[in-house]
């Protein structure tokens, strides 16, 4: 356990490490970004485990830092870190793998994707709200880089608006932690001393504090209506970055909106939780039926992961344990599953037919020149629809049930969420890898002609000859990468407890007790 | 618990065939045909090992594999037999490596034709044998992807189209069924389905559900029951299932009628009926319409069909519907004795066997004229194919007769015992269905008349052999089975007699 600060500090020395490599070649780069995210990745599941979950989260590391204003060193982790903490480990491994073919400065793109691995690990591991934000806010500037060198689609566009979003939800979280640090007085910024600070306060006041820094981090989130930053950006970023942004940053936000916003002001949760449970919802139907009339196929896997957070922040706002315990099981399950879906489109397709129109690639009949891409992104859509067998499943069960407990109506409207989402994750399956067999469909008549069948096959395998020689084979990091999230996907989908035995408990812990209430009926 | 997990044994066997085909590194057709029928053949095995093992009279389930799987949610890893799920079990068996052997000439991709069919052969014996909601669900769903491919990458020119229709469809359904159980989860903090039904059995689940408001009860019926009757299908729930049969190759319709209706089916007598007693009674007379109508207009729709195929699928959604016909008089009442009840629930439950093997017989029978006609398969595309095929002739017309319910094969006893049953409580729509019954002898005497009979036309005009190989093994077990049961029925009813004594014996009696 006590080397999980080590996440941190060895991410970022390995961006210092690559940035060095990188000058000697590419792929000394690529070797050492891939070696220090799976070291870093490692010493998370080292701790693992030797992890007992407790109600409390355990203090790592507790040192003075900024002593005028109260702000310590103080890294702690409980269930809910470790959970996350192991997926960004995953994502981030994953991510190097499906970036190995970058060519351009690749040492500066591995440096600042390990910076912002550096900055996601430190937010996962903050017991501190001043430390907290530093790290949020060191997390921000690579994304901008990353998209805005080496991005596609409108990459400046995109970069700037994905940090700018990003800086403005991180200003409204800022004012709302140093309103509650001057009322209370407690000259420290740690989790626990604000919360039991914040407790005093006025109930109008924790409405008004709640409100700063819950929407400040549901913006992060992808929230309706906070999130249109988030197709755009996610769209314009190189895979392994759209991975690490819609798998992990997003994560931030709604891991903000638990860790910080929920345990500080349980009135204002109290006030806002309606509200919050309905723009979760309009954003779960919202997204999916803009996903549904995309013709550029990441558009759709960048809509999917805004109607998959809200998912999460429905988890959220129903506030009782099984609903945030199934929360943050989804947010492990969608980080991975974006990875995948992110990876098969970016890497595997957009890299090699240099098109992302469904209307285009629905001519290429993917499956028989590209079959391990479209086997995964087959696999991918299962999990994205939150198909059993897969880690979405028992998450969105959890949530559903959760939900439904609060409130019957909102866990029905969540439910027609699963069946949009099942409609276009379908159709851009479908359209991308299966475009030519589901054409030509003639009336249903009496028969058809079984010889001219055979014909058609036998022709379309030597067209597929000839084609498959113009598109490059998948190489071994995608295979990796690609086997590497479909089985966390399918061993915390067939064993979900693996996970939520740390989450439960955690969810015992006396910072939340005040907010997340309502045990098994 | 020391005894062998058979049931496990009986889901996995399939499913480790399929790794083995997948793995092999260079397994050609023929191989990669006798593994997957070896590994499919398993079912049956399982079967008999479990008939060796199971006492008919015992109360409760058998068999019984129950272990803690996610502790969050209550769900457990949780198998169990009883004389319903046998009886599937063995109809499993029997047609999976009939439907093997009924795609024995297909040369398109066979290895990865058998790696999907073992998985579905699995799915199915999953749904009959889970009996804790996460774990049944699984089973459920993954069945669908199988299913899916099968029909889309074997099946005929309209196949993608029918194949997505179908899975929608029943993805619809169970978006429907899976919100029902989360709201009797949270009502209950449990997802096994026995103790849901010894809850609802006291009243308690539905006071529970109504504590959040009145409506809800009913509602969560509607959610699960639709989640249901889309995979039987119950009219008007049933528009999948003509193309979906129709456009797969002949040996995946097979296993769609004889298996996967039943899943449906085995989904009302398990699920539904158990945990909602008084919400179905509440809603038996348009529930009896509903069936009524999948009877009836199945039979009239499956007359005007000019594809064999499309024919034979609305013949299954008529047979099929006599099902629920049964269930749904229990449930509505009263009841004028116990033996009425457990003749109609008994009948129901033949009835799903006998139809599994005439059905899926048929549609091996189909599937041989089409092959013979290059993939025509119209009424009026053939003709006397009886001179040129009489062995053929003579096993389709037996099929033929067992699905119209001609004493002394297997498909009268079922039919039987339903109408003796819903005669007895309530006789309209008992009079009802018998049109059904004249209307399927209608249309299959039709087809009898125009493909078998008169002179040599159309594709029996020219060069038609008669039935052979795999094909001819195939259907000749399916029709001796047909005899064996028409003759001897007490075999099979022996297995579930008691269970249905017993259901019937808890039901109110005036």
């Amino acid at each position: 356990m006590r080397l999980l600060p080590w996440t941190i500090y060895l991410s970022l020395a390995g961006a210092m490490l690559s940035l060095a490599a990188g000058r000697r070649s590419a792929a000394a780069a690529r070797w050492v970004a891939l070696g220090t995210a799976a070291a870093a990745w490692g010493l998370v599941l080292a701790a693992a485990t030797g992890f007992s979950p407790s109600a409390l989260p355990q203090t790592l590391v507790d040192l003075e830092w900024i002593p005028s204003m109260g702000g310590r060193y103080h890294l702690a982790a409980d269930g809910i870190s470790m959970t996350l903490l192991v997926l960004t480990g995953l994502a981030a491994t994953a991510g190097i793998l499906f970036s190995w073919n970058i060519g351009e400065r690749t040492g500066e793109f591995f440096a600042f994707y390990l910076t912002l691995i550096a900055g996601v690990y430190g937010v996962f591991l903050s017991a501190d709200a001043l430390l907290f934000f530093v790290f949020y806010e060191l997390a921000i500037v690579p994304k901008y880089f990353l998209i805005a060198i080496w991005g596609s689609t409108n990459r400046e566009y995109g970069a700037m608006k994905l940090a700018l979003y990003s800086f403005a939800g991180s200003a409204l979280v800022l004012a709302g932690l140093l309103w509650a640090y001057a009322t209370g007085g407690a000259h420290s910024f740690a989790l626990a001393d604000l919360a039991s600070a914040a407790a005093r306060f006025p109930a109008g006041q924790q409405v008004a504090m709640f409100a700063l820094v819950f929407f400040g981090f549901a913006v992060l989130a992808g929230l309706f209506p906070f999130h249109t930053w988030a197709p755009t950006g996610h769209v314009a970023a190189p895979t392994g970055a759209s991975m690490l942004l819609a798998g992990v940053v997003m994560k931030l936000g709604a891991y903000g909106c638990l860790r910080v916003a929920m345990p500080l002001f349980p009135a204002g949760l109290a006030f806002w939780q309606p509200a919050i449970a309905w723009l979760a919802i309009i954003g779960i139907l919202y997204a999916g039926l803009v996903a549904l009339v995309q013709d550029d196929c990441k558009f759709v896997i960048g809509y999917s992961s805004v109607s998959h957070m809200g998912f999460v922040m429905l988890g959220l706002a129903a506030a009782n344990p099984r609903a945030v315990a199934g929360a943050v099981l989804q947010m492990f399950s969608h980080g991975v599953i974006a990875g995948l879906l992110f990876a098969v489109v970016g890497r595997m397709v957009y890299d090699r037919t240099h098109t992302r129109r469904l209307e285009d690639l629905r001519l290429l009949a993917l499956y028989r020149l590209l079959p391990f891409a479209a086997t995964v992104f087959v696999i991918a859509g299962l999990a994205s629809m939150g198909f059993p067998g897969f880690s979405g499943f028992p998450a969105e069960l959890s949530i559903l049930m959760g939900a439904w407990q609060a409130s019957p109506l909102w866990a029905a409207a969540a439910a027609l969420g699963v069946l949009i989402a099942a409609a276009f994750t379908l159709r851009v399956v479908q359209l991308t890898f299966f475009g030519k067999s589901g054409d030509g469909e003639s009336p249903a008549r009496s028969g058809t002609s079984e010889a001219s069948a055979d014909a058609a096959w036998l022709l379309r395998d030597r067209e597929t000859q000839a084609r498959s020689a113009a598109l490059s084979p998948i190489t071994w990091p995608e295979r990796a990468g690609a086997i590497l999230l479909i089985s966390a996907a399918v061993v915390i989908g067939l064993k979900p407890d693996l996970l939520l035995n740390w989450i439960v408990p955690s969810l015992q812990s006396p910072l939340f007790r005040a907010v997340i209430k309502g045990g098994a009926p | 618990m020391t005894a062998c997990p058979i049931l496990s044994i009986a889901i996995f066997a399939p499913w480790a065939g399929a790794l083995l085909l997948a793995l092999v590194p260079r397994a050609s057709p023929a191989l990669s045909r006798a593994l997957a029928l070896v590994a499919s053949l398993s079912t049956l095995l399982a079967g008999f090992s479990a008939i060796a093992r199971f006492d008919p009279n015992a109360a409760g389930y058998q068999l019984v594999e129950r272990h803690a799987w996610v502790s969050a949610l209550n769900a457990h890893y949780c198998l169990g037999l009883d004389g319903l799920s046998l009886v599937l079990v063995l109809l499993t068996g029997i047609v999976a490596p009939a439907g093997l052997l009924a795609s024995w000439r297909q040369p398109r991709e066979v290895r990865l034709f058998g790696i999907l069919y073992l998985v579905l052969q699995g799915c199915a014996l999953g749904v009959f044998l889970a009996l804790d909601f996460f774990h049944w669900f699984l089973f459920w769903e993954l069945s669908l992807i199988p299913a899916f491919f099968l029909i889309k990458l074997w099946g005929g020119p309209g196949a993608s189209r029918a194949a997505y229709q179908f899975v929608i469809y029943t993805l619809a359904g169970s978006a429907f069924l899976l919100l029902g159980f989360v709201a009797l989860f949270v009502a209950s903090g449990s997802l096994d389905f026995d103790e849901l039904s010894r809850l609802a059995a006291t009243g308690g689940l539905s006071n529970r559900l109504a504590a959040l408001g009145g409506f809800w009860p009913k509602a969560v019926f509607l959610g699960v029951f639709l989640g249901l009757a889309v995979k039987v299908p119950l009219f008007p729930f049933h528009t999948w299932l003509p193309p979906a049969y129709a456009e797969a190759p002949a040996g995946v319709s097979m296993f769609l009628t004889g298996v996967m209706s039943k899943m449906g089916v085995y989904g009302f007598l398990r699920i539904l009926w158990p945990i909602f007693p008084s919400e179905i009674h509440a809603a038996a007379t348009p529930l009896l319409w509903l069936a009524l109508g999948g009877v009836v207009l199945g039979a009239f729709a499956a007359l005007r069909q000019r594809d064999l195929k499309r024919m034979i699928a609305y013949s299954s959604i008529n047979h099929v519907s006599y099902c629920l016909l049964a269930l749904f008089a229990v449930a509505a009442g009263p009841l004028k004795s116990a033996a009425v009840a457990s003749s109609a629930l008994g009948g129901a439950i033949l009835q799903m066997f006998n139809h599994g093997l005439s059905a899926s017989a048929l549609f091996l029978c189909v599937g041989v004229l089409e092959a013979r006609g290059g993939g025509r398969r119209g009424i009026g595309d053939f003709g006397g194919a009886r001179s040129a095929a009489p062995v053929f002739a003579g096993l389709c017309g037996i099929a033929m007769f067992s699905s119209i319910g001609l004493p002394g094969l297997n498909g009268f006893v079922g039919e039987f015992l339903i109408f003796r049953g819903v005669f007895g409580i309530v006789p309209w729509a008992a009079a009802t269905a018998c049109m059904g019954v004249l209307v399927t002898a209608l249309f299959y005497l039709t087809f009898w008349q125009r493909v078998f009979h008169g002179p040599r036309a159309g594709v029996s005009a020219g060069a038609f052999p008669d039935i052979a190989g795999a094909d001819r093994v195939a259907l000749a077990i399916l029709v001796a089975l047909m005899f064996l049961f028409g003759i001897a029925p007490q075999l099979l009813v022996g297995l579930f007699n008691p269970l249905v004594t017993a259901w019937a014996g808890g039901l109110p009696t005036p």
